[in-house]
């Protein structure tokens, strides 16, 4: 028998990205909080820059959670399962991954809010890929755009905006929906490296500019500014300029007196009571189990645990998982086409030793629906970004082009000279929910608790694979014109567990397709709120972070808003 | 710290070893090691050499193990006229240091491993792996990486890729780990490395800022949160009921 704990008026479940953002304007109204958290406190004499313990380990030194209950992935129904990984690519710590994320700050551009209406309308109803379940997003751009600004104060973005109310300035990207002001700092630094390949875009025609990042290029807030030492890809920050939830809006939440932190918590389920309404959450805290009561939970916990949570809560009102009357929970999943990246080569030296991944140029020209699809088979596009970051054992574990073996006295000759010459550009191409790509329990795996795992069942389909060798082949010419040597194309990979999940309880005015309000708010049960990408039906071609967070804010502000309607 | 053994090959002083890896970082950083590289540099070695390397107590592997894995990590990453190696940058150390830690999971697959290696290499050579020629090891080597070699579980390439990895891992990881040594792997190629605070000088194409021979765990500011280098469990631990 779990010990009951005082009432709340909000608990949120998980202290990442999106929960760390709920809090806020939650506590700021006034409300009652208390954030359950799986791991702990981290600080910054914690984010050593240490390669081999965060990068090639997956940071052991936290509490991690997450890799006790890494999600199986198979690319069909009747496939076999692909190897599953020892180390979950996200983690538990307050703040969760947004203390060792790239920090990559996109907003969607207009054309993610409406793919169906806007493709229907300027190719024909026959350009949806069959079998995609995709739908438009009840409201489009102009409705997120507040939030956004919103929370890139908050947080503190740096970058350059490309559409201020309109006016386009061809610094930043020409093709973001209009912005009400300009970011709050100015973009992080060009390299020598990222600035050759500004040159070269340019003399392609095509329009770069630095990407936006919840990184200070300035002090901010009393947060100091980028140190580029290099070691940001998965790594926290020492000197708290990167703008994670840990270091902004939780403790800016704290600031309220409303707002209490348990960490190391362990949700199991959401209780359920006579009238199919939420009332609190089980969960397991050095070997105790607890019940906290509240008025209203907001579920944080990221994609795959969103899900899991939502089908292990099972009630009488909820016989197959909580809010899942409708048998669309875990539907619509999707992660990020990401992969299918491209290497370069290049006859000197880059000097990529420092920087960091946020530290690069964009071109958007293939983006989306920023070029014409008429005379091509596909829909959407990517977003093609070079940056400046390398640290050694990724540099010594570079491609060698098919030019020698992978050892010997040959293969650290080619190392030696080329450690420091070649690059990956990372890019991000639009993906679509399909009707066989979807998320449920495993049936035999479990965590150490016993419950069974998020099991992916999803491939990549046809237009995902078509936009894949269309941006390959852009960004070939991107660094060919730039003196690259010679490239070589990476494979598309699976859509196993990733850090830029999405669906699964997705967002939309029609419960017989989607979980959640246009507000994020369960169609089922009412006092139910669900943060994160979990809600997003869309990808686009840019990092998920910002727009979960945006929603976020979003859900909270109804709720706050709206309380008596939501809560009693 | 660094003294020559009679036969002219570098090894390890009492004060090294009693201290660790972790100190590696500190002392290169006040100037006061130097250097492992050079004698091998001028003098590349035989590959019997490797067996004579003094090393300190083992901690996981045997000294049969550990004879076979730096003979084996001998030629994945060779000393020759491009500068000392795996076995100089004792990534076999850390490897060792590792299995009883971080690495635990793969314990078996290294004891299981480096008998087949010396098992093949006895059938296919005539002789331990350690005993063998250069030509002869590499032989052994590419006939495990294309798979070709019996007597592994599961098999001969995957127990190559495993070493592969932790070889790289060992002789290119921050120095604390124990492997990377007095900076072989990072000179090799020419990562500058650990610097807290980067100026935009330091980022331009040309030229690279000289290196700062130090480990992330030289900086006070990490100093008192170093890992284990071997165990790299979290502070507190971590459980469930």
């Amino acid at each position: 028998m779990a010990i009951a704990l005082n009432k709340t008026d909000v608990v949120i479940v998980g202290l990442g990205a999106a929960g760390g953002v709920a809090a806020l304007p939650l506590a700021r109204a006034g409300l009652r909080v208390i954030g359950l958290e799986a791991g702990t406190w981290l600080s910054p004499e914690d984010f050593a820059p240490d390669e081999l313990r965060n990068n090639v380990r997956g940071w052991p030194h936290a509490v991690q959670k997450a890799n006790r209950e890494v999600p199986t992935h198979r690319p069909n129904a009747a496939a076999p399962y692909s190897p599953r990984s020892a180390i979950h690519p996200m983690m538990n710590a307050v703040g969760g991954t947004t203390l060792h994320y790239w920090a990559q700050s996109w907003r969607l551009n207009p054309w993610d809010f409406k793919v169906v209406a806007e493709t229907t309308r300027r190719y024909g109803a026959s350009r949806i890929p069959r079998g995609s379940t995709v739908e438009d997003w009840p409201f489009g751009l102009e409705e997120l755009e507040p939030y956004y600004d919103r929370v890139e104060y908050e947080i503190g973005i740096s970058g350059q905006a490309g559409n201020l109310n309109g006016k386009i300035d061809s610094r930043g990207n020409i093709f973001e929906g209009p912005r009400r002001r300009e970011y709050p700092m100015p973009p992080l630094r060009g390299t020598g490296f990222t600035e050759m390949m500004t040159d070269t875009a340019r003399k392609l025609a095509w329009h770069p500019f630095p990407g936006p990042a919840a990184i200070n290029s300035r002090t901010y807030e009393n947060r100091a500014a980028c140190a580029y030492h290099g070691y940001c890809a998965r790594g926290g920050c020492h000197i708290r300029a990167k703008g994670s939830t840990a270091v902004t809006t939780i403790p800016k939440a704290q600031e309220t007196g409303r707002f209490d932190v348990v960490t190391q918590a362990t949700i199991t389920t959401i209780e359920v009571d006579a009238n199919g309404r939420v009332s609190g959450v089980n969960y397991i805290k050095d070997g105790m189990e607890y019940f906290q009561p509240a008025a209203v939970v907001l579920l944080a916990t990221y994609v795959y645990e969103n899900v899991r949570v939502l089908l292990l809560s099972k009630s009488k009102a909820y016989p197959n998982g909580l809010s899942n009357n409708h048998g669309q929970v875990g539907r619509h999943y999707f992660s990020h086409n990401q992969g299918a990246a491209v290497t370069a080569l290049f006859p000197r030296d880059l000097n990529n030793w420092y920087g960091l991944p946020a530290q690069g140029v964009a071109v958007d020209d293939w983006a989306d629906d920023n070029f014409d699809h008429a005379p091509l088979d596909f829909i959407g596009g990517g977003n093609l970004w070079v940056y400046s970051d390398r640290r050694p054992i990724a540099a010594a574990s570079m491609t060698t082009f098919g030019r020698v073996p992978q050892w010997g006295s040959a293969w650290k000759a080619f190392v030696k000279q080329n450690a420091d010459r070649w690059n990956t550009a990372y890019l991000q191409k639009t993906t679509l929910p399909y009707e066989d790509n979807y998320l449920d329990l495993d049936p035999t795996i479990k965590d150490p608790l016993g419950f069974p795992v998020c099991r992916i069942t999803a491939d990549f389909k046809e237009n995902e694979r078509k936009v894949a060798a269309f941006i390959q082949d852009k960004m070939v010419d991107w660094f060919m014109a730039a003196g690259a040597a010679a490239t070589e194309k990476g494979p598309i990979g699976t859509m196993g567990p990733t850090t830029h999940a999405y669906g699964g309880t997705r967002m939309g005015d029609n419960q017989d397709t989607n979980v959640v309000n246009r507000w994020g708010f369960s169609h089922e049960a009412p006092n139910l709120g669900i943060l994160g990408a979990s809600v997003m039906g869309t990808s686009g071609a840019h990092n998920p972070t910002l727009t979960a967070q945006a929603l976020a804010w979003r859900t909270a502000e109804y709720l706050a808003t709206n309380w008596k309607t939501i809560a009693e | 710290m660094v003294r020559k053994h009679p036969n002219g090959k570098p090894t390890l002083s009492r004060r090294e070893l009693l201290k660790g890896a972790g100190l590696v970082g500190a002392m290169a950083s006040a100037g006061s090691i130097r250097t492992l590289a050079s004698p091998v540099t001028a003098h590349p070695h035989p590959p019997a050499q490797v067996d004579t390397v003094r090393r300190e107590a083992l901690e996981m592997l045997t000294v049969a193990e550990a004879d076979t894995l730096e003979a084996i990590v001998a030629r994945l990453i060779p000393s020759d006229v491009n500068g000392p190696g795996a076995v100089e940058a004792r990534a076999a150390r850390y490897i060792d240091r590792a299995l009883g830690g971080a690495l635990a999971a793969s314990r078996d697959a290294y004891r299981n491993g480096l008998a087949a290696v010396d098992g093949y290499a006895r059938t296919s050579k005539g002789a331990p792996f350690a005993a063998l020629s250069a030509t002869d090891r590499d032989a052994v080597l590419s006939d495990m990486e294309s798979n070709v070699a019996v007597g592994f579980v599961p098999d001969a390439a995957t127990f190559f890729t495993l070493v592969r990895a932790h070889t790289i891992q060992g002789t290119f990881c921050d120095p604390y780990y124990g492997g990377n040594a007095d900076f072989i792997g990072w000179d090799l190629i020419g990562y500058p490395g650990v610097r807290l605070a980067v100026t935009a000088n330091d980022q331009r194409l040309v030229p690279r800022p000289a290196p700062t021979r130090r480990s992330a765990y030289d900086y006070a500011m990490f100093a008192k949160r170093r890992p284990a280098r071997a165990s790299l469990e979290g502070r507190g631990p971590w459980r469930l009921l």
